[in-house]
């Protein structure tokens, strides 16, 4: 009996081990990608109010009209304070249209974020209970989806988008997207 | 200097670890002297040609070799020369060769210094050891080559180091921490060792606690740079983040401390084998483990620069075959019979015992946090994010009540302490300390702060408890000299660590209670007063550095009409970057206080969004870290260590070391 007690760190570790393959098989192996379900199908329906003025409600639709993208923030995001000077950029610079999502987040602290670190979202849609975010399949702040002129959802990425992203990935994306009628 | 020659020395590497892995193990098995013997040589082979493909990178990186691909993804011929040296280890396979080269020095360095310890034993260990650098070859070579090739269309010129990597303290932060991982390898060889041969007594734990200790020591050091590196490059003033990839690191830290502190009550008393045992494997695995979550891209966090779920799978493999093997063979070896020694209330050993209790729970909920939004979204239930909130409200809790038992513990005899004894010499202490405490907020701030009451009271607790033990230990020393010079290094290492701790506990309490932090938009003569300082704002120019060009601003700090500093925070735009600016926070440190100034901005108008921190007793936790590392080392240093030979070492306790009361 004694001896049997000493399986338990293994018995343990072998449910986490379980735990991680499960993860490395989902969504493709890889959970930087989209789940294949969510590509070339529009936004997700939703009605929330925008983040800076909160009588405003904000649907799909005015997510149209142009190639943006949409962008998952956060404030205790610790990786979303790491990507943000690179979003004022593509914003400022690049003259790209970003909409944000604010995710689970307190609405007071995300206002100050923006106005401290500046804004290059067109609009921040407030998602404070993280409703939009499930229905998207937010993996985990930030994330960043690609939306075309319809606001169909062409591409997303996991993570911080930085320069090498934008280049490699989302740039020649867009391009063709604009070329798109 | 051709990269395929460091390719080749990888490989020939990889064979010998796969000689060191079988031959000794087999010699100990069989008792073959000479085929226990070729561990040696081995493990110096190993070192030798890990070692030739190390230099051969970062040769590759000093010369701008960009025909190799990671040369051109993480380097740039403007990148000064100690940045393109760093480089080596700023992406994932450069980092992963680094790991391998960290493995095979400390196998070099047990096979050197092992010479007086029994020959079977040194095989056993090199043998587990080569087992992991199997591992770890085979995972560079097969999913993740350094010197992987662009011979058509070679670049040009590289795509530069991420500039959040290029800073001294970044620098060394990696092979500290790795240097940390890998050092528990030592001891997990050893634990290893001590199972499969069933010589699982005392001087085990003597011969694993030094490694022990230093490994904690790189380990400690690699976390204080970090977060130091954290407070001054990301530009916010936050020192740690409880995000996925420090918990990593923080996870084999916790275990470790645990087992510097079991292996304490193993090697004097021959308690806790078992236990000993399997915190050794613990924190092996834990390091393991933070090694997979920061490659694999299962957790996406500021870190994971180098992510690559691609190498998930192989590092799991890996992961299954060493903690599932080691655990494994736990379970079949480990001794079941308890201890035969008793201890009693009150003793030393209860209040260790305690000790590692609460450092596994603080480790298993750090663990649980980290994979709790991993657990949910695997199970279905949607998607949830562990804030800093969790993280504060479960681990300071456990903290407090481990540092309210160091006081009684460091008193405490081995075997048998009498309660009414170590209250009656613990009260001027825990006066003392009530007293102070109650007392600092009202000097410092003139108000009364329940957390700091808490925080220093607990520190003075730990730096007045041990000095009440020193004060007991002297007592019956003629002179002082001679009688703190009796005591033995150990002793002093103990005390100089848990020193570390208490000045570590209020620079943390004084930081996060007391710091102000202003945001404010500012033009050129703008000034602006922040408690008893005056900041103004002079202007801004642009400068250039070798690989950026930055907007500087000058801000001048007074105090009572004098200047006391001038500050010159950058934002840096990093020409390889595309535009990727970087802030660069400006720094008037000082024991009490940091002045912290970062530029946000650029405002419409010309002006600039500003960032200004008060940070009072930053310092202290990052100084209290040290202390702990110097401890640590200081500890190692003890002289039972260099001169009783294993022959001499008797497994049962003699009643004088156990009465000799030091850790």
């Amino acid at each position: 009996m004694e001896r049997f007690k000493l399986f338990i760190p293994l018995a343990i570790f072998f449910a986490m081990a379980a735990l991680f393959f499960v993860m490395l098989q989902r969504e493709g192996y890889n959970p930087q990608e989209l789940p294949s379900a969510l590509i070339d199908r529009p936004v997700p329906t939703f009605k929330l109010p925008a983040l800076k003025d909160a009588g405003r409600q904000l649907t799909p639709n005015d997510l149209k009209g142009d190639v943006a993208l949409l962008n998952v923030w956060a404030t205790w995001c610790v990786s979303c304070r790491a990507e943000h000077p690179f979003l004022m950029h593509l914003a400022n610079v690049e003259k790209m249209t970003i909409y944000g999502l604010d995710y689970k987040d307190e609405t007071r602290e995300a206002i100050r974020w923006l106005a401290s670190l500046g804004d290059p979202y067109k609009f921040t849609i407030n998602d404070e209970e993280g409703r939009l975010g499930l229905d998207l399949g937010v993996y985990g702040a930030p994330e960043t989806y690609l939306l075309d002129r319809k606001g169909v959802i062409r591409y997303k990425h996991v993570g911080v988008l930085d320069e090498k992203v934008w280049r490699e990935k989302i740039k020649p994306l867009v391009d063709h997207l604009h070329k798109e009628p | 200097m051709f990269p395929e020659v460091g390719h080749f020395a990888l490989i020939i590497a990889f064979v010998l670890a796969i000689l060191m892995s079988i031959i000794p193990m087999v010699g100990a098995l069989q008792r073959h002297s000479l085929w226990m013997m070729l561990g040696r040589p081995l493990a110096v082979g190993q070192f030798v040609f890990i070692s030739i493909s190390f230099y051969v990178l970062t040769y590759a990186f000093i010369n701008d070799d960009f025909s190799v691909k990671i040369v051109a993804n993480q380097s740039n011929s403007l990148l000064p020369v100690f940045y393109k040296i760093t480089a080596v280890w700023g992406g994932h396979e450069g980092s992963m060769l680094l790991w391998i080269e960290m493995l095979a020095l400390w196998t070099l360095l047990v096979a050197l210094f092992s010479r007086q310890l029994p020959e079977d034993m040194v095989a056993r260990v090199l043998s587990v050891m080569g087992m992991v650098s199997v591992g770890f070859l085979a995972f560079s070579l097969f999913t993740s080559n350094p010197f992987d090739r662009v011979l058509i269309q070679t670049p040009l010129d590289g795509r530069d180091l991420n500039p959040l990597l290029q800073d001294f303290a970044m620098a060394l932060h990696p092979p500290l921490l790795y240097c940390g991982y890998v050092g528990f390898s030592v001891a997990f060889g050893f634990a290893i060792a001590a199972l499969s041969s069933g010589q699982l007594d005392a001087a085990w734990a003597r011969w694993s606690r030094p490694w022990t200790n230093i490994a904690w020591v790189f380990l400690t050091a690699g976390i204080v740079l970090g977060s130091w590196w954290a407070y001054y490059e990301l530009g916010w003033g936050g020192w740690w983040f409880w995000d996925p990839v420090e918990n990593a690191s923080f996870m084999p830290w916790v275990v470790g401390t645990a087992l510097v502190h079991s292996l304490a009550a193993t090697e004097k008393r021959g308690v806790f084998k078992s236990w000993t045992v399997l915190l050794a494997i613990f924190a092996f695995s834990l390091s393991l483990l933070g090694t997979f979550l920061v490659r694999s891209g299962v957790l996406t966090s500021v870190h994971s620069f180098a992510a690559d779920p691609a190498r998930g799978t192989f590092i799991l493999v890996l992961l299954l075959i060493v903690i599932g093997g080691s655990l494994t063979l736990f379970a079949l070896r480990a001794p079941t019979v308890t201890s035969k020694i008793a201890f009693g209330g009150w003793s030393r050993e209860l209040f260790l015992l305690i000790n590692n209790v609460i450092f596994l729970v603080a480790t298993i909920t750090i663990l649980l946090g980290t994979l709790f939004p991993l657990i949910m979204d695997a199970l279905g239930t949607g998607k949830y994010s562990v804030g800093p909130p969790y993280f504060n409200a479960v681990f300071v809790p456990l903290m407090a009540i481990l540092f309210a038992i160091m006081g009684p513990a460091v008193l405490s005899n081995w075997k048998q302490s009498q309660v009414g004894d170590l209250a009656k010499r613990l009260v001027a202490a825990a006066i003392a300390s009530i007293a102070i405490g109650l007392v600092f907020p009202f000097v410092y701030a003139g108000a009364f702060n329940m957390s700091i009451v808490l925080a220093v009271t607990l520190a003075c607790w730990m730096v007045f408890s041990g000095l009440t033990d020193l004060c007991n230990k002297l007592r019956h020393a003629t002179d002082l000299v001679s009688g703190m010079r009796r005591l033995p290094a150990s002793y002093y290492g103990m005390s100089i660590a848990h020193v570390g701790v208490a000045i570590c506990v209020v620079g943390i309490a004084v930081t996060s209670q007391y710091s102000d932090e202003r945001d404010v938009r500012m033009e050129k003569g703008d000034k602006l007063e922040v408690g008893s300082y005056t900041y103004h704002f002079v202007g801004t120019e642009v400068v250039r550095g070798p690989n950026y060009t930055a907007d500087r601003a000058t801000v001048d700090v007074y105090s009572d009409d004098k200047k006391i500093a001038e500050l010159l925070p950058e934002k840096r735009r990093y020409a390889s970057q595309m535009g990727n600016t970087m802030t660069e926070a400006a720094i008037d440190p000082g024991l009490f206080r940091d002045l912290y100034v970062a530029m946000g901005e650029k405002l419409e108008d010309g002006s600039w969004a500003v960032r200004m921190h008060y940070k009072p007793f930053v310092r202290w936790i990052w100084l209290g870290g040290l202390l702990m590392s110097l401890g640590a080392t200081v500890a190692v240093a003890d002289k039972r260590y260099r001169l009783r030979r294993a022959a001499q070492i008797n497994a049962s306790m003699d009643a004088a070391t156990a009465k000799s009361a030091t850790t």
